[in-house]
């Protein structure tokens, strides 16, 4: 940061959800006593996001209760409801949508990211249609679904399932529709997805594997959809669960590298700066969350550098190393071992590594009648990662191993770049 | 120090059990286990355990139970 960390210095957040709250309680944590200021693009003070497509929906947890407590002592000043439109690194300055600008000595990019908008064919009715990514996405959807659906959800990931899931707890009719022969197939194989769809099915959710929509039926409000293999489906809201794609588009031209798998991520080092297009590490900027593509051991072969995971566990544990960077201090980095949940159809899915990397993957127990589960997952021999269901005793051990592995005498060579982009 | 856990919102997300080994456990049945009253070398842990928690389900105090 630009030489001042006192009272006159200025940090501002650009994002003001869990990895931007996280980042600036860290920087009081540190002793930061200059001023934080935090942008974010929804009117709202930070809340959850993972609930959205869980306890939310299904009424276990109302909306006062998933705000995320704010620490006493933050002492922040927040403009919500405004997003950052620029970035000029020269001058340190933010440009915001309403015109105002910002200066800053240290800048958090914890901008996040958005739902992908459908792709087509054609056009979706706008009443009844949601993508489900913030809060206002939420409030449309429960409103949907009130109106007792059927409900249509497209896209085959955790998201999709998590909707379908909460749908069928209240009661809701649900057709789900993907691609894949398995829901979550690329993120977790064939063995998870198997035993996650014999859940959905149980449920009573009409999975339609390895179709996609071919037009949506309705005018202004949707009434169904044709699939791609000419079936009918009706429905009175659907769900549009495509993935997510990080909010940078305010960054182009400011000359910092995104990641190369499309997912508009910043590139970022062990210490979270973002990358210049030259490689170099940017002075005074760090980015965290949906909004960063981390560095892990397992580049090369195939495996790109860095990966946009989009993780809750990612914006929680970079946060303090984002700050520490940011303020010249020391800081443990790049040790964190990713982690992810899914609470579906009453399986609590958790996972810890980087599945989606995996070659090969090891089943330890598979017992659909108790809804258990345990797979470990490998690459080139080398343990990347273990997914559980209902059974979270087993992580740990795992999660040791490769905690040791990515931190321990062999870490210098699991980091030896092997990639083009690698830093 | 005094620590306290909230059943009904636990999740069994595990993340207490990675951050403090020596303080939170599972047995054999799932069911969530922690000594209530560590000792000072816990601290740093068991306040690392309480923020990655993901559902806010862990309290921490001042003194003994």
């Amino acid at each position: 940061m630009r030489g001042r960390q006192g009272p006159g210095a200025a940090v501002v957040v650009v994002g003001a959800g869990l990895a931007g709250l996280r980042v600036a309680t860290a920087l009081r944590e540190r002793g930061f006593g200059g001023r934080i200021t935090l942008v974010g693009d929804e009117p709202h003070l930070p809340y959850d996001r993972p609930t959205l497509s869980k306890d939310l929906l299904t009424g276990r947890r109302t909306e006062a209760q998933n705000a995320l407590p704010l620490p006493p002592d933050l002492d922040a000043r927040w403009l919500l409801g405004r997003s950052a439109v620029g970035l000029d690194r020269a001058a340190h300055r933010v440009a915001l949508d309403d015109g105002s600008v910002l200066d800053y000595d240290g800048l958090v990019v914890a901008s996040g990211a958005s739902a992908v908008p459908w792709p087509g064919p054609g056009t979706p009715p706008a009443g009844g249609t949601h993508l489900l990514r913030g809060l206002r996405d939420a409030r449309g959807l429960l409103r949907s679904l009130e109106h007792g659906g059927p409900l249509l959800v497209v896209g085959g990931g955790f998201l999709g399932g998590e909707v379908a899931s909460a749908a069928r707890a209240l009661g809701v009719a649900v057709t789900h529709v993907y691609r894949a022969r398995l829901p979550l197939e690329r993120a977790a194989g064939p063995v998870v997805g198997g035993f996650v769809a014999r859940a959905g099915a149980a449920a009573g959710v009409d999975a339609r594997p390895g179709t996609s929509v071919a037009g949506f039926l309705g005018g202004r409000v949707l009434e169904g959809a044709v699939l791609s293999d000419g079936t009918r489906v009706a429905a009175g809201a659907a769900v549009l669960a495509l993935g997510a794609r990080a909010d940078t588009a305010w960054l182009d031209g400011s000359g910092l590298r995104s990641a190369p798998d499309g997912s508009r991520a910043l590139v970022v080092d062990h210490r979270r700066r973002p990358l210049a297009d030259d490689g170099t590490p940017a002075d005074g900027i760090v980015a965290v969350g949906d909004a960063a593509a981390s560095p892990h051991p397992y580049s090369g072969d195939g495996a790109p550098a860095h990966l946009a995971l989009g993780h809750w566990s990612e914006a929680v544990d970079h946060a303090d190393t984002a700050a520490a960077t940011l303020l010249g201090q020391d800081a443990a980095a790049g040790t964190a071992v990713p982690s992810f949940w899914s609470d579906q159809f009453g399986l609590r899915l958790r996972s810890v590594g980087l599945p989606r990397l995996a070659d090969r993957a090891e089943v330890h127990d598979h017992d659909p009648a108790r809804g258990r589960l345990e797979v470990s997952y490998h690459r080139g021999g080398r343990l990347v990662g273990a997914l559980t269901a209902n059974r979270t005793s087993r992580l740990a051990a795992y999660r040791d191993r490769l905690r040791e592995e990515w931190s321990g005498p062999d870490r210098e060579l699991l980091h030896a770049c092997r990639a083009p982009g690698c830093v | 120090m005094r620590v306290r856990v909230d059943r009904a919102s636990c999740e069994n997300h595990g993340q207490c059990v990675f951050a403090a080994p020596g303080v939170f456990s599972f047995d054999d049945d799932e069911e969530l286990l922690y000594e209530e009253s560590p000792g000072p070398e816990h601290g740093e842990a068991v306040a690392r355990a309480a923020r990655s928690c993901p559902v806010r389900a862990i309290t921490v105090g001042e003194g003994a139970v």
